[in-house]
């Protein structure tokens, strides 16, 4: 029964290649694709119950033993994350059919696309289940090559801009794990990470510290960590709608979720705390401050994914059983609603074809169900109560406040900053391009090309307005790009209804982090 | 275990051409960097893998045999390098089709935003979230907009019936 954590991993793997011996036709692939997301998702439900009823689900891949051969293990948390993300996965996949019926013509979507989802979403499940760290530097390697090709789908000049910052800046990241993986191999003999929470601890503190700053350089370039963010709101907002949702919603979380793994598991008398807190606060209030500068609801919604990246790791520097449950909370939160916010920007774009806050307007009178499906996650994201966003940052500055130190108090302080912050620029996102009349934005854009919706026929703008038939033309958004995103909005609000089980699971879930023997236990003592 | 001193001053110096490199604008000579350091790195892994001349398989002799997991690692690092080198060449001459260059570009918007403060100038979607709050207090900014505005209700009701 063990051996259903192969499958998030295998699956999608199998899938891709299906996908491209089925390549010539868009019918099959997309199949294929649903099927094979939909099934893992299946299985990551099954994972999620089992982790949580007998304990970490665990496989030594090819039967060979932990500490020479590749686990995999399923804990409460790899089961949780491995949840929402192909949950989410799934959703912008059909986005994605929505979207590509419109966009390349009914039978001829890039055909390369599926496919490298597929392995996308392989490499994902992959850095979640990998129980050494060699195996996750291959999750991380999968995971990021699948998105140099789709964030530079098409090769159009702006993609390939922005890409070429992405794939260099990942590139060196990865040269980073690798030189940590071998400092660690050197330190200890073995990249397991059970193997490694035992021996890391018979090192001298400087040796220990030494790789513990090798590995969160890696992982905070990942994630998107203060100092090392720049990258982020530069390469993203140019890719198509499902990927830059789909990578804001899980790329930078499989970074906070290595940052977690090894923080508990490997370095659990931590040293760096006061540093992880500097850079959680750096990085919220930071990255909140670039978003209010932005006049694009793309990058708004980049530089609060970089913003709001500080509230995990907020949780993970406290360290405490409440401030992990709250960090994980908040990354299943996040996950959803960022992704959610993404795809309704593309929906956006898609009417109005411009994301520019400049040329927007009167959308809340034109699309009523398009500002509800803006509105609800929005507000999420910013934390207004009832919704979960509320909830998990209520979570993590209980924690802080419970740890007494004046450092925490000055996070806590910094938190809720952002959290007001991220409600001026979403309501600036809201006033601008929802609720102001449609022609102010015409006079206020600096230039008319690509414009305003309501543009049309020269009857309400004196501007000469050819270039915006396309627009007007696309008034009635395709019905496969509108269930997807409700769907996910459903999926936010959700996570409102069942936050109490919710957060009791990712209490469940830090405590076993932190108790660390049943993790131990399940890799080195048995398996499959 | 004692490395071995010159393949670690070549890992050095490899990785430090390599940063040089990686440095400059220019995508070509980015990756030639990455591939020095990937290298540097694959060197590195020769460094762990301990003293070299012993015996290469498991259980054949009884002298000390070489670890064969740092070995399996590099493999996988020098595949993974290769790859995403390939890649980095294919973009490069993408960039070269495209803009006659393959120098890496400054973020445009952010160069937007950046010119707009040193003109001290307010972007227009400041100006707006200050002037365009008339629900509030029912001031002026609303009282100018409305005859046009009615032109726009009316235009997105008959969009909405013919939709």
């Amino acid at each position: 029964m063990n051996q259903i954590v192969l499958l998030p991993v295998i699956l999608p793997l199998l899938g891709a290649g299906l996908c491209l011996v089925f390549g010539r036709s868009a019918f099959a692939q997309r199949i294929i694709s649903i099927a094979i997301l939909a099934a893992v998702v299946t299985v990551s439900a099954i994972l999620l119950v089992r982790a949580d009823r007998f304990g970490p689900q665990t496989v030594n891949v090819g039967g060979w033993p932990a500490d020479i051969g590749i686990s995999l293990v399923a804990d409460r948390l790899s089961a949780l994350m491995l949840l929402v993300s192909t949950v989410v996965t799934l959703c912008v996949l059909l986005y994605s059919f929505g979207q590509g019926i419109v966009e390349f013509g009914r039978d001829a979507p890039l055909s390369v696309f599926h496919p490298t989802f597929l392995v996308l979403s392989a490499g994902v499940s992959n850095a979640f289940l990998s129980a050494d760290l060699f195996n996750l530097f291959v999750g991380f390697e999968i995971l990021l090559v699948s998105s140099y090709v789709l964030i530079t789908l098409g090769g159009t000049g702006a993609r390939v801009r922005s890409g070429t910052i992405y794939i260099v800046v990942s590139m060196i990241s990865s040269v980073v794990f690798l030189v940590a993986i071998a400092c660690v191999y050197a330190a200890t003999g073995t990249v397991n990470m059970a193997a490694l929470s035992e021996r890391i601890a018979d090192l001298p503190p400087e040796v220990s510290n030494l790789l513990q700053l090798l590995l969160l350089t890696t992982f905070c370039i990942k994630a998107a960590v203060f100092p090392l963010s720049a990258w982020l709101p530069d390469s993203y907002p140019t890719a198509p709608a499902p990927v830059t949702a789909v990578f804001a919603g899980l790329l930078t979380k499989v970074g906070i979720y290595a940052i977690i793994r090894t923080q508990t598991l490997l370095f659990p008398d931590n040293d760096l705390r006061t540093l992880l807190l500097w850079a959680a606060v750096f990085t919220m209030v930071v990255g909140i401050l670039g978003a209010v500068a932005q006049s694009d609801i793309k990058r708004i919604l980049s530089f609060t994914l970089v913003s709001h990246i500080g509230y995990m790791l907020f949780g993970v520097a406290i360290g405490s059983t409440a401030g992990l449950s709250g960090a994980i909370f908040y990354i299943a939160h996040h996950i959803t609603v960022q992704t959610t916010l993404f795809l309704v920007a593309g929906l956006i774009e898609y009417r109005s074809s411009t994301t520019n806050l400049d040329k927007l307007g009167g959308l809340a009178r034109a699309a009523p169900m398009l500002s509800i499906m803006f509105f609800v996650p929005a507000m999420n994201l910013a934390g207004i109560p009832p919704f979960s966003g509320f909830l998990g940052k209520l979570a993590l500055v209980e924690a802080g406040v419970d740890d007494h130190r004046w450092l925490t108090y000055v996070a806590v302080a910094g938190a809720i900053v952002t959290s007001l912050l991220t409600l001026y620029a979403i309501a600036k996102v809201w006033n601008r391009a929802f609720w102001q009349p449609a022609e102010d934005a015409d006079e206020l854009g600096h230039d008319s090309h690509g414009g305003s919706m309501h543009g049309r026929s020269g009857v309400s703008t004196k501007t000469d307005r050819t270039s915006t038939w396309k627009a007007t033309d696309q008034q009635r958004l395709p019905l496969g790009m509108v269930v997807p995103t409700m769907l996910l909005v459903g999926c936010s609000v959700a996570l409102t209804v069942v936050a109490g089980p919710l957060l009791a699971f990712t209490t469940r879930a830090a405590e076993e982090l932190q108790g660390r023997e049943s993790y131990i236990n399940a890799v080195l003592g048995g398996g499959g | 275990m004692t490395p071995n001193l010159p393949l670690v001053v070549l890992v050095g110096v490899m990785i430090a051409a390599g940063v040089t490199l990686v440095l400059d604008r220019s995508l070509t000579r980015i990756l030639i960097g990455f591939v020095l350091i990937g290298n540097g790195v694959s060197v590195l892994y020769l460094v762990i893998s301990g003293p070299a001349g012993s015996a290469p398989i498991v259980g054949l002799s009884d002298d000390p045999m070489s670890d064969p997991l740092p070995q399996a690692m590099v493999l996988t690092a020098i595949v993974i390098t290769l790859g995403v080198t390939s890649f980095g060449l294919a973009l490069a001459y993408r960039a070269w089709q495209l803009t006659g260059h393959d120098d890496v570009q400054d973020d445009v918007e952010d160069d937007l935003i950046r010119r707009r403060a040193e003109k001290d100038e307010t972007s227009v979607t400041f100006d707006e979230a200050d002037a365009a709050l008339p629900d509030e207090e029912g001031s002026d900014p609303i009282v100018h907009a409305q005859p046009r505005n009615t032109v726009t209700e009316e235009l997105s009701d008959a969009q909405e019936t013919e939709g």
